[in-house]
């Protein structure tokens, strides 16, 4: 909401900032915007910033109670005092319990896998409880999406917050607010989140029945050797490009050098997928949605292959590696 | 249909806490509401096994519509105070069947307490407060298993329990300060007060000998100076004036402010703290002369409080034994005093006319009456036979068996028929001292009847021909005065000689007294007094509350300290190494954050090598036992020592 404002919007000196932070006013206007600014590290739940509320039930608890102090009143019931007056501190107790159940909890952001466009990115957090109690039902919600973990005492509790993907490029994970109605449900006690973590969202591949594009024939890295499919045909020097699965180890063996082993019916399959082979009344993100797909069915079928941009070329390889890499520069091109 | 949102094991505590909370209740509900109720938690139980679907919407509100009408036919409302408990545990029945979210829970659970709350309506003693303490527990238990479903239930148990041992403190609080209104805000229904025993004002044979087969306690009394003899223990109630030939009635009491009396000797200073009876009566020692504010004396002698005596009431009295009651004497109360219904017991009638004509005065006649009783071998019994119309004629003369109502009944009626004014006082006779808390203990086993005669110069005079008739009953208690085959009506502990139970009896007793004076006694005046004693005299509601603010917010900060506190966790091996590190920096050789154990340690090595071995052994123990795969106690003891032993 207020991304745009993601640098600290009150850039006071570090001694400005600790008169400050007793200003109500300033807190608020730091409240509103200032937190928004993904935190880097580890982020501590300090008291300051946990906020704690009644729930619609603690609402419906206080009426109850109303109730039955009324009742004690009129009918002089000494023990509807007491019972009247014990719940009364019951709820009043579990404000401490429900702030205790979040506060002083340290929050720090782990990896987060790539995912495609318009799937779901698993970003992961940990809570790290370094007190001696069980905290238990901490809700972490993202964009409306809630997951919940607990986090017992003097461990680190993984969660994985999910967010849904629209386009490629970076995500970063925005603000997630951890809450707890533990132990009575009666109070809820909150905080904001903004570990400062990323991860790469793939453009997503098109599904257009398309064959893989023609091997280009003057590749400079062809090294044919005849017909036929995954046939072994012969061995040459390792490059650094090579596959360690390809390389021929008990002829490295006697060798001086590593060789890598030739399969007849490669020079068909090594690619080059470019962006200038696409039409050019491709969009951009079409044009990268189907180089996506190339890449994904060349790496299924375990190809060697590259990937041409403007500006950017990624040599021939296979493997995850390779997957990757190109993805990341699909992802990351700039139109 | 979905799942349940409660698991079974936090379901059943749920159930648990109700029925407990219930059980009570089960004692005074009709049949079919329990059986109805048991059904339905059963039933409820059973489709949380067995993760089976709830039972249709219509189902239930065609049983719910069900048994409103069934309690409004039992009832004929569906107000009030036993018709609403009904409803409430019904209804609560029904929503168990429909409970499924989250929100279905809560409002079970606040359900549960207030169901817990109308306990108190029926009884408000130590089991009972326990009892509800133990529902509490359970039901928030569940609840704490609502927000973590995962738990194991005793592990709820302990948070719920703790929760409230925190709790506890703030209840206090509240109960002694807030400020405390008298009720009731909004009229009573019309059954609030149903079912509590006492005296009544009427008196037919048998109606005391009945109220004495219940020990339920009337009042306690605390003498403050000098203790009354037991023959002085005569506890003054309702004074019945109209008879009919088998009932005597109150006649119309004329409220007073004062009232004449003659006072000789020491006076008997007391507190009497009266048990709710529901009517407006108080108890005192003949002769009361100093009366509560509460209260106002008829002119019978009779102390009643204006409102009717429904809460337990504490009052100080000043009583004389010794005394004159002169007072009451005028022509129409002597009319009344006089007056006999025609034609019943010719035979009394004729024996009083014979004592009328021999010689003597008022006086002389009375010792007659009181020697025909003394001579008459009549028997002291729980329960006498049933009489027929002439009662008077038939006790004296033909029964001789009967219990402290036929005698001054017919005594009474021997003095009218004979022109003496004469007029029945129920009350009590007697009492026991807790030696425990050592205040007096009054009981419905005391109750008791006797006769006031009007005589000219001394005005009312006190006859008691039970004690004339059967000497016993004034000297030793209703359980001297009964023969051993007859004393088996008695309530258990009042006949009992075994000594052990006495005295659990009385520190039982004695508990439940201080229960009442200070729990359940507690009212407006109590906190006044008290608060007094601290040094707050006749303080506002605003300063109850900014006291009740303040010491609640202390309480709650104490707590929050507390379980906010920082625990250090030091793990003892590290704890050794940090010495070690210490010990180390004194002779120069600083730990640099970046450094390892090994590193560190090679560095002192170089600077101190001839303690070389020391220190390279001291490192690699700390590194084996802080990150090797496996703790041998021994070797992290050779850690403790060798650092122990370490020196620059």
């Amino acid at each position: 909401m207020f991304r745009h404002l993601r640098s600290r919007p009150l850039v006071a000196t570090p001694m400005l900032d600790r008169v400050l932070q007793y200003s109500q006013a300033y807190n608020f206007y730091q409240w509103v915007f200032g937190r928004h600014a993904p935190e880097p590290g580890v982020v501590f739940l300090a008291q300051r910033r946990v906020y704690i509320l009644p729930t619609r039930h603690g609402l419906t608890f206080g009426l109850v109670l109303i109730f039955m102090l009324l009742g004690s009143i009129n009918y002089n019931l000494s023990l509807g005092f007491v019972l009247t007056f014990l719940l009364a501190g019951l709820g009043v107790v579990s404000i401490l319990h429900t702030f205790r159940n979040l506060a002083h909890l340290y929050v720090s952001a782990g990896r987060a896998e790539p995912v495609f466009s318009g799937d779901t990115a698993q970003f992961e957090l940990f809570l790290d409880n370094r007190r001696d109690f069980d905290r238990y039902s901490l809700d972490l919600t993202c964009r409306g999406i809630t997951v919940s973990c607990d986090a017992p005492a003097r461990r680190i509790a993984t969660a994985l917050v999910p967010m849904r993907t629209e386009k490629r490029g970076w995500l970063q994970l925005e603000r997630v607010t951890l809450d707890t109605r533990y132990p009575l449900g009666l109070m809820r006690a909150w905080s904001y989140v903004q570990p400062d973590t990323r991860t790469l969202v793939y453009p997503r591949p098109d599904n257009a029945s398309l064959p893989l594009p023609h091997a280009v024939a003057d590749s400079g890295d062809a090294i044919s050797a005849g017909t036929g499919t995954d046939d072994f045909a012969g061995l040459r020097p390792y490059q650094a490009s090579d596959s360690p699965r390809h390389i021929a180890w008990k002829a490295a063996a006697r060798s001086e050098v590593l060789l890598t082993k030739l399969f007849s019916g490669r020079a068909s399959s090594e690619l080059w997928f470019a962006w200038d082979d696409l039409p050019v009344d491709m969009g951009t993100e079409a044009r990268l949605s189907r180089l996506a797909r190339w890449v994904l069915l060349a790496d299924a079928r375990g190809l060697r292959y590259g990937l041409k941009l403007p500006g950017v070329a990624v040599p021939l390889g296979e493997g995850r590696g390779q997957k990757a890499q190109c993805l990341r520069e699909l992802a990351l091109h700039e139109a | 249909m979905k799942p349940d949102a409660l698991p079974l094991p936090h379901l059943l505590w749920l159930l648990g806490g109700l029925l407990l909370a219930a059980a009570p209740h089960a004692l005074r509900l009709p049949w079919w509401i329990n059986a109805t109720a048991a059904a339905l938690f059963v039933w409820r139980a059973y489709i949380a096994r067995r993760r089976s679907a709830l039972p249709a919407r219509w189902l239930l509100l065609t049983l719910a519509l069900g048994n409103v009408v069934g309690v409004y036919f039992t009832y004929r409302t569906i107000f009030g105070r036993d018709a609403g408990v009904t409803l409430l545990v019904v209804l609560l029945a029904v929503k168990l069947m429909e409970m499924q979210t989250r929100r279905d829970i809560f409002v079970v659970v606040f359900l549960a307490y207030f169901l817990a709350l109308t306990n108190f309506f029926y009884s408000q003693t130590i089991p009972t407060a326990v009892l509800m303490l133990a529902t509490v527990l359970a039901v928030t238990s569940a609840l704490v298993g609502i927000n973590a479903l995962s738990r194991p239930i005793i592990a709820n148990l302990k948070t719920a329990g703790w929760m409230l041992v925190q709790a506890g403190p703030v209840m206090l609080l509240l109960f002694f300060l807030f400020p405390r209104v008298q009720g009731p805000l909004w009229g009573l229904p019309q059954d609030a007060f149903a079912g509590v025993t006492g005296l009544s004002d009427t008196m037919t044979p048998g109606s005391i000998s009945q109220l004495s087969q219940s020990d339920a306690i009337a009042f306690r009394a605390k003498f403050t100076g000098a203790q009354p003899r037991r023959d002085q223990l005569y506890w003054r109630g309702p004074v019945l004036w109209n008879f009919d030939g088998r009932t005597w009635r109150a006649g119309l009491p004329r409220l007073r402010r004062e009232m004449a009396i003659e006072t000789n000797g020491t006076p008997l200073d007391y507190e009497v703290t009266l048990e709710p009876h529901n009517r407006n009566w108080l108890f005192a020692l003949e002769m009361p002369s100093r009366i509560p504010q509460i209260a106002r004396m008829t002119s019978d002698y009779q102390l009643l409080s204006l409102p009717p005596v429904r809460n337990r009431i504490r009052y100080e009295i000043r009583s004389f034994p010794d005394y004159l009651a002169t007072s009451g004497g005028e022509r129409g109360d002597l009319a009344v005093a006089l007056a006999l219904p025609d034609d019943f017991n010719p035979r009394a009638r004729a024996l009083a006319r014979e004592w009328r004509g021999g010689p003597g005065d008022d006086l002389a006649v009375v010792r007659r009456a009181i020697d025909f009783f003394r001579n008459g071998r009549y028997e002291y019994t729980l329960s006498p036979p049933l009489l027929g119309v002439n009662t008077v004629d038939e006790f004296l003369f033909d029964v001789r068996q009967g219990f402290c109502e036929h005698f001054a009944s017919s005594f009474a009626f021997l003095m009218r028929a004979a022109g003496i004014p004469a007029r029945i006082v129920t009350g009590y006779q007697g009492g026991e001292i807790n030696p425990v808390d050592e205040y007096m203990v009054v009981r419905q086993t005391d109750a008791h009847a006797w006769a006031e005669v009007w005589l000219a110069g001394r005005g009312w005079v006190r006859v008691d021909p039970t004690a004339a008739a059967v000497p016993m009953r004034i000297d030793m208690g209703i359980t001297g005065a009964m023969p051993q085959g007859v004393a088996g009506a008695l309530p258990l502990f009042v006949r009992t000689n075994l000594d052990w139970l006495r005295t659990v009896r009385w520190n039982w007793e004695a508990l439940a007294n201080q229960w009442n004076q200070w729990v359940l006694g507690y009212n407006p005046e109590r906190q006044r007094d008290m608060l007094a004693r601290l040094g707050v005299p006749q303080p506002d509601w605003q300063t109850l509350s900014m006291m009740l603010f303040w010491s609640v917010a202390a309480v709650l900060l104490a707590i929050a300290v507390w379980l906010l506190r920082t625990v250090r966790h030091d793990d003892p091996v590290q704890r050794a190494w940090l010495r070690f590190c210490s010990k180390l920096r004194r002779a120069g050789i600083d730990r640099t954050a970046t450094e390892g154990p090994f590193d560190y340690a090679a560095r002192a090595m170089t600077r101190l090598p001839e303690r070389k071995d020391l220190v390279r052994a001291i490192a690699d123990l700390y590194v084996d036992l802080r990150y090797g795969a496996r703790v041998d106690p021994r070797e992290f003891l050779r850690l403790k020592k060798l650092v122990q032993e370490f020196k620059t």
